[in-house]
């Protein structure tokens, strides 16, 4: 980290960061922790080993940079055809308005604001909590400065199988919003729950997301990230499985001058699953960062990381993603992929797949390429009749498909896709 | 409907000549055959004729139906009515083989200026026409070509040929690596698609194929010419003679 004596900048602003006054004792003590933990770790810059390929410049200075709030002239939304409880934030504030009833069987939603003026809750004991078990072995300054500073989000907690999924809306309307959202979810043994997450969010956004999955439950969550071009967003997802539990993960980006997704995933039970799957689309002034860290820390347990990007026009992609076996996490099988395609001799793919094994029965792989469109492809599908435009769409939808297949739900997986298609044809050459 | 006038093709990337005035006229509901020996221009010929790149036409012409083919996209030419069903078909993974055959023929119908295929009618002709090649439900739904046998990619190519009805169908070694059985299920499916309008240019390296797909003529390409066109009776004398004798009568 960049030690205050080399980052006078960094120095005052950790300096001038004040915790939100009042509130019940246990955020206060989650906040002032989360406090002490970024001071000893500093803000994040260019030298640290996970920030070589992203400048963090712009995501830690004081202010937000300014980005122009976009118009669709379609104006849908992702999952608009999807039946939800929706819960709509604009600018990072919660809109009771535009939301729904927050009450539903089997589940328990409140919100961080309310939560944090009641003197006990009980996200309590995962508030900063499993933000705090991510730190190490690698530090996450930004996470912890969001655990400390963050005074809107929603603490949802599922007992049952939730029929709809809950979808968090992220609406931008400020030139110049600073956002941080900072969500806990709990899911009980057994119980089931889809979380669906869009929206621009603000001009930047820091947001975290602290989820226990408890034994035999199963969490899905699927994202998409796009619309406002001078967005920048920084996101963290801290899951902790237990035994045999399912953790499912995918994330769509589109636009976006800076997104970076860091997912620590720690495979806590016997037999647990976790997915995390991306895909990224960039065209021009985008740079999109997957950094990705998952613990095999019991025996038995499967993950699979899977990460596409399509860049053209200077798009820059980035995935650092490691699988930690330890000791005694034995029958461990681990999958990582990260692929770029390149679209044109302008973009750049920087990967960092990392594998540290601690236990001698595992099966690991990963991989990472770099391609363009194949030729012989191409030609073959044009040789069918299918326009050259048609085709290489075609082709790059082939070439994201093995991550959109990380969607469980096979409506939501359409609905993506179409989009996709939609905003490839409208970003041809 | 098929017309090559004094063809030369190189490469585009190097100094290397492959066709040197190739010309041939293949009529309407006529079944043409091309043998000759590996590296004769047979496959490059195709290429050509189907529009893939990396090769330069440095002289002559080749039209179908009187429209330059050499002025024409791929896509284009597909659209005209020309199909190349490719010697090593290629796979294509994460685009399932129904969903390529239907953007295939939808896009041809559309740019023909003709209504698109609903999906009912488009399932029912493909179930029709896969089950006639023995292509089973489960191939149509994986993609393109990947994880197929040798036998089930030349398969594919027919049935895509069938689906799409071109009218000048030009078949690279699609005999080539199938066994009997499979290579008698291929000729049904081409002998299934004769008819007045439409026109055959069979590539092949053995004369067997031709036992089941009667050609009216026979052409034998060596060194990037036709060095000698005949009846069905020239296939049984390179499958006799070999090529060697040919090559000796011209040199
Ligand atoms: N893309 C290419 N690059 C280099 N050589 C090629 C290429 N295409 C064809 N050739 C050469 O051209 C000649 C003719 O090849 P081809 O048309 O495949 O013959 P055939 O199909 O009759 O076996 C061969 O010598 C082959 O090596
Ligand atoms: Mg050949």
């Amino acid at each position: 980290m960049v030690r205050p004596q080399e980052n006078a900048a960094g120095a005052d602003r950790l300096e001038s960061l004040r915790l939100p006054e009042g509130g019940g004792e246990w955020i206060g003590a989650a906040r002032r922790t989360a406090l002490a933990r970024l001071q000893a770790q500093g803000l994040p810059g260019r030298r640290d080993e996970y920030w070589r390929f992203t400048d963090p410049a712009s995501l830690t200075a004081a202010e937000a940079p300014p980005a122009a709030v976009f118009v669709d002239p379609d104006d849908t939304r992702p999952f608009d055809s999807i039946e939800r409880l929706r819960i709509v934030f604009r600018d990072g504030v919660f809109d009771p308005a535009a939301s729904d009833d927050l009450a539903g069987d089997g589940i328990e939603i409140s919100l961080l604001s309310d939560a944090a003026a009641a003197d006990i809750h009980w996200a309590k004991d995962l508030y900063g909590v499993l933000e705090g078990r991510g730190q190490s072995p690698v530090p996450r300054p930004l996470a912890a400065l969001n655990t400390a500073l963050a005074r809107e989000g929603v603490l949802i907690r599922v007992s049952g199988r939730v029929g709809r999924p809950v979808s968090l809306i992220y609406l931008h309307e400020r030139e110049t919003s600073d956002a941080l959202l900072h969500h806990v979810i709990r899911l009980e043994p057994g119980a089931e729950l889809t979380l669906l997450e869009n929206g621009p969010a603000a001009a930047r956004l820091n947001k975290v997301m602290e989820v226990e999955v408890a034994d035999g439950a199963r969490f899905h969550h699927v994202r998409t990230q796009g619309r406002d071009h001078e967005r920048r967003a920084h996101t963290h997802i801290f899951a902790r499985l237990g035994t045999e539990s399912r953790f499912k993960s995918f994330t769509l980006t589109v636009n976006g001058v800076l997104t970076r997704n860091e997912a620590v995933i720690e495979l806590a039970g016997e037999g647990a699953s976790a997915h995390v799957a991306g895909a990224a689309v960039g065209d021009g002034r985008f740079h999109q960062d997957d950094t990705v860290f998952v613990t095999h820390a019991a025996p038995n347990c499967e993950s699979r990381q899977v990460f596409k990007k399509v860049l053209r026009n200077g798009a820059v992609g980035v995935f650092q993603g490691k699988i930690l076996v330890k000791e005694g996490a034995q029958k461990t099988d681990g999958y990582q992929i990260s692929q770029s395609l390149m679209l044109d001799d302008d973009s750049q793919f920087f990967a960092k797949p990392e594998l540290e094994i601690y236990a001698d029965d595992v099966a690991c792989s990963h991989g990472s390429t770099t391609g363009a469109i194949d030729p012989e492809a191409l030609f073959y599908l044009r040789a069918r009749g299918i326009a050259r435009a048609d085709a290489e769409d075609l082709l790059v939808l082939a070439f994201l498909s093995e991550a959109i297949e990380e969607i469980e739900a096979e409506e939501i997986a359409a609905e993506l896709l179409s989009r996709l298609e939609a905003w490839l044809r409208r970003h041809r050459r | 409907m098929l017309e090559i006038r004094n063809l030369n093709v190189k490469l585009e990337e190097e100094d290397k000549v492959i066709l040197r005035g190739v010309d041939l006229t293949v009529g309407a509901g006529e079944v043409h055959a091309i043998m000759g020996p590996n590296g004769s221009g047979k496959s490059t010929l195709s290429h050509v004729l189907a529009g893939k790149e990396g090769y330069e036409v440095t002289e002559g012409s080749a039209t179908l139906d009187g429209a330059d083919l050499l002025e024409m996209e791929p896509e284009e030419r597909a659209a005209a009515g020309l199909f190349l069903a490719f010697q090593y078909p290629v796979e294509i993974p994460g685009v399932g083989n129904m969903t390529f055959l239907r953007t295939a023929v939808n896009a041809q119908r559309k740019a023909r200026g003709q209504e698109e295929l609903s999906a009912g009618d488009f399932l029912k002709e493909i179930r029709a026409r896969a089950k006639q090649l023995k292509i089973d439900a489960e191939m149509l739904k994986r993609p393109v070509n990947v994880g197929f046998s040798g036998g089930e990619k030349k398969r594919n190519e027919i049935l895509q040929m069938a689906m799409l009805e071109p009218k000048m169908c030009i078949l690279d070694e699609t005999d080539s690596g199938l066994d009997v059985d499979a290579m008698k299920l291929v000729a049904e499916g081409v002998n299934a698609l004769r008819s007045p309008g439409r026109a055959f240019l069979v590539i092949t390296h053995y004369q067997r194929l031709l036992n089941h797909i009667r050609p009216d003529v026979v052409h034998i390409m060596a060194d990037g010419r036709i060095i000698k066109s005949g009846g069905a009776e020239l296939a049984l004398e390179v499958e006799n003679n070999g090529y060697g004798s040919l090559l000796g009568e011209v040199a």
